[in-house]
């Protein structure tokens, strides 16, 4: 028995380094295993009711916001924040949709038969010249729409994929 | 955020429009305003224990409305009618309501409730004090507060308009597009009205009366969301967005106005300004312009400028000159001789001044701006006389006290060349 179980470990182990989950209590937690090329990036995107967050006062908005400060700080001191924004207003907002030749549009992406596959940020003059940017983009990659959102505030942390 | 902070803010974002489907259905404001009270009074205690609803605007709408429909129906009971036949009328009447409670119809709820604050035969004070009550749902005692009144004279102020208003007769069909951009026009102008109340403020009462320029924000926000591709309300919202940035630096810690040129530019509201200028580049991208965009862009040009001697003042000059073809008025003349003395000097911007003395003889600006030129121009003995008629029309003890530094100093001046004239 104590023989089959010695002879199976190193198989076991190996699998550990890929599947953390798989690791046996008792036996396997306690091996360094290198987990680092086993991360994922994670996007957590941030949908709120903009009205109600615009009825905030400036002290309701800062509370909120140092609150918020002591989480991005911990991720931080760890090493696992990347970029953070804080986006304006979505009457700010103008929409490109990608049909040939693309149409802007007032006002944000509004439609519901597409979902959101990714962003860029990218530093702009002005609105033309990011609707600039994303007309190149769209003759790359017609279909859809891109949204194109004036940035309020961002940091850009220290990872990457 | 507490529990109630948080419904707070949701009650205040979904008034405009539950309180405007709410006189959709009972085409009267009391009705409406009671009805979303007694609908904000169930939700203080059902969202803490059941969670916030996903649509809290349509929550509030249905409760407020089921809550007014059982009054009336137990004021109908108490009634000499015959009792089904009350209910077998109510029966219909609510399922057409029912049946007409659906989105299309909130844009034009909120500009309804909105509209029928403008009404022309308010007086721009009245129609302000309405708004902030019927559509932001702010307190009498808030609006009294930022009007520097008490709050009898408010109630009374509030009380009184609403009677007009009730007896005014909006129309209640949806609104063609003709009526509509009036409406939109009119809405417009009562916003800026709502923000000029706040702006106007001097300093020791500029903290006091802060909100109703943050309220004006709100409501140019919410009028945009209604109508996103409208370039005037676009104006409209950058250029609140734009004064209001640089809140911070207009006054000191006496209270005392500091000029533009003056201003620790470092004290702007960067965000405020990041948005006002998205505002106008979205604005002016459909090519029709409009005395909001204008001032937008006027204001977006000192925003742009890191320090004061990089206005950009010959572009200032040509948009006050748009303007001035747009909305003729003095006052804009006016503010455009500041920027023509920026650009060609006093000489030319005094000239251009002069024809304005016989409409602007009452008009504190004017001496102030008069008595500026003629002082760079050294005509110190009328500069005097410029700065105080200007005294004499200051409307607050910051603009007496701005002119009385210009006059000690033209005071300290002339002493000064009495005694080297002396020697």
């Amino acid at each position: 028995m104590g023989v089959e179980c010695q002879a199976t470990l190193p198989v076991a182990a190996i699998d550990a380094k890929y599947f953390p989950a798989l690791s046996a209590p008792g036996i396997l937690t306690r091996l360094p295993i290198k987990r680092d090329h086993l991360h994922m990036l994670y996007a957590i995107l941030c949908y709120h009711d903009e009205d109600a967050v615009g009825s905030w006062s400036k002290e309701q908005d800062a509370a909120v916001m140092k609150k918020l400060a002591v989480v991005q700080d911990r991720l931080t001191k760890q090493g696992r924040l990347g970029p953070v924004a804080r986006l304006l207003p979505t009457t700010a907002a103008t929409t490109l949709r990608k049909e040939n030749p693309p149409v802007v549009i007032d006002g944000p992406f509004a439609e519901t038969k597409e979902q959101l596959l990714g962003f860029y940020v990218v530093d702009c003059k002005n609105l033309d010249e990011a609707l600039d940017v994303a007309r190149d983009l769209a003759a790359a990659n017609p279909g859809g729409a891109y949204e194109i959102r004036p940035v309020g505030m961002m940091t850009q942390g220290s990872i990457s994929a | 955020m507490t529990d109630t902070a948080w419904i707070d803010s949701a009650l205040t974002s979904a008034r405009p429009q539950a309180v405007g489907a709410l006189l959709r259905y009972f085409r009267n404001l009391d009705t409406a305003e009671e009805a979303f009270q007694n609908a904000c009074l169930r939700a203080l205690k059902s969202w803490p224990q059941n969670g916030p609803p996903r649509d809290p605007a349509a929550w509030l709408i249905m409760v407020g409305r089921n809550v007014a429909i059982d009054d009336i129906r137990r004021a109908k009971k108490q009634a000499p009618l015959p009792e089904d036949e009350a209910i077998s009328d109510l029966d219909d009447a609510e399922e057409e309501l029912a049946e007409r409670l659906d989105g299309s119809h909130y844009r034009d709820d909120i500009l309804r409730l909105l509209f029928i604050c403008c009404h022309p035969e308010l007086p721009a004070t009245q129609q302000i004090a309405l708004a902030l009550r019927i559509v932001s749902g702010l307190t009498v005692k808030q609006i009294a507060r930022a009007f520097l009144v008490s709050e009898a004279a408010m109630e009374q102020r509030i009380t009184r308009a609403k009677a007009r208003v009730a007896d005014a007769n909006v129309p209640f069909e949806t609104p063609d597009a003709v009526a509509r951009s009036e409406r939109l026009a009119a809405v417009a102008a009562m916003i800026y009205l709502i923000f000029n109340e706040g702006y106007s403020a001097s300093g020791d009462t500029a903290e006091i009366r802060k909100p109703l320029c943050e309220e004006a924000i709100r409501l140019a926000r919410l009028l945009l969301r209604l109508f996103q591709s409208e370039p005037e309300i676009m104006g409209l919202t950058a250029l609140l967005l734009l004064q209001h940035a640089r809140a911070e630096a207009r006054f000191d810690s006496d209270g005392a106005v500091i000029l533009l040129d003056d201003q620790d530019r470092t004290l702007w509201n960067q965000k405020m300004i990041a948005e006002g200028l998205a505002l106008i580049d979205k604005a002016m991208r459909h090519h029709r312009s409009g005395p909001y965009q204008i001032q937008a862009a006027i204001s977006a040009l000192h925003a742009r400028a890191a320090k004061p001697e990089d206005t950009d003042w010959t572009q200032i000059d040509l948009l006050y000159g748009a303007l001035e073809i747009m909305q003729p008025s003095p006052v804009v003349t006016l503010n455009r001789a500041v920027a023509v003395s920026k650009v060609r000097g006093a000489e030319a911007a005094l000239e251009m001044i002069e024809p304005l003395a016989p409409r602007l003889s009452n008009y504190f600006h004017f001496f102030g701006v008069r008595g500026a030129f003629l002082m760079q121009l050294g005509r110190n003995d009328e500069a005097l006389v410029a700065f105080d008629r200007a005294i004499a029309l200051a409307n607050t003890s910051a603009e007496a006290a701005h002119i009385r530094m210009h006059l000690d100093r033209l005071q300290r001046d002339s002493t000064q060349r009495g005694v080297k004239a002396g020697k």
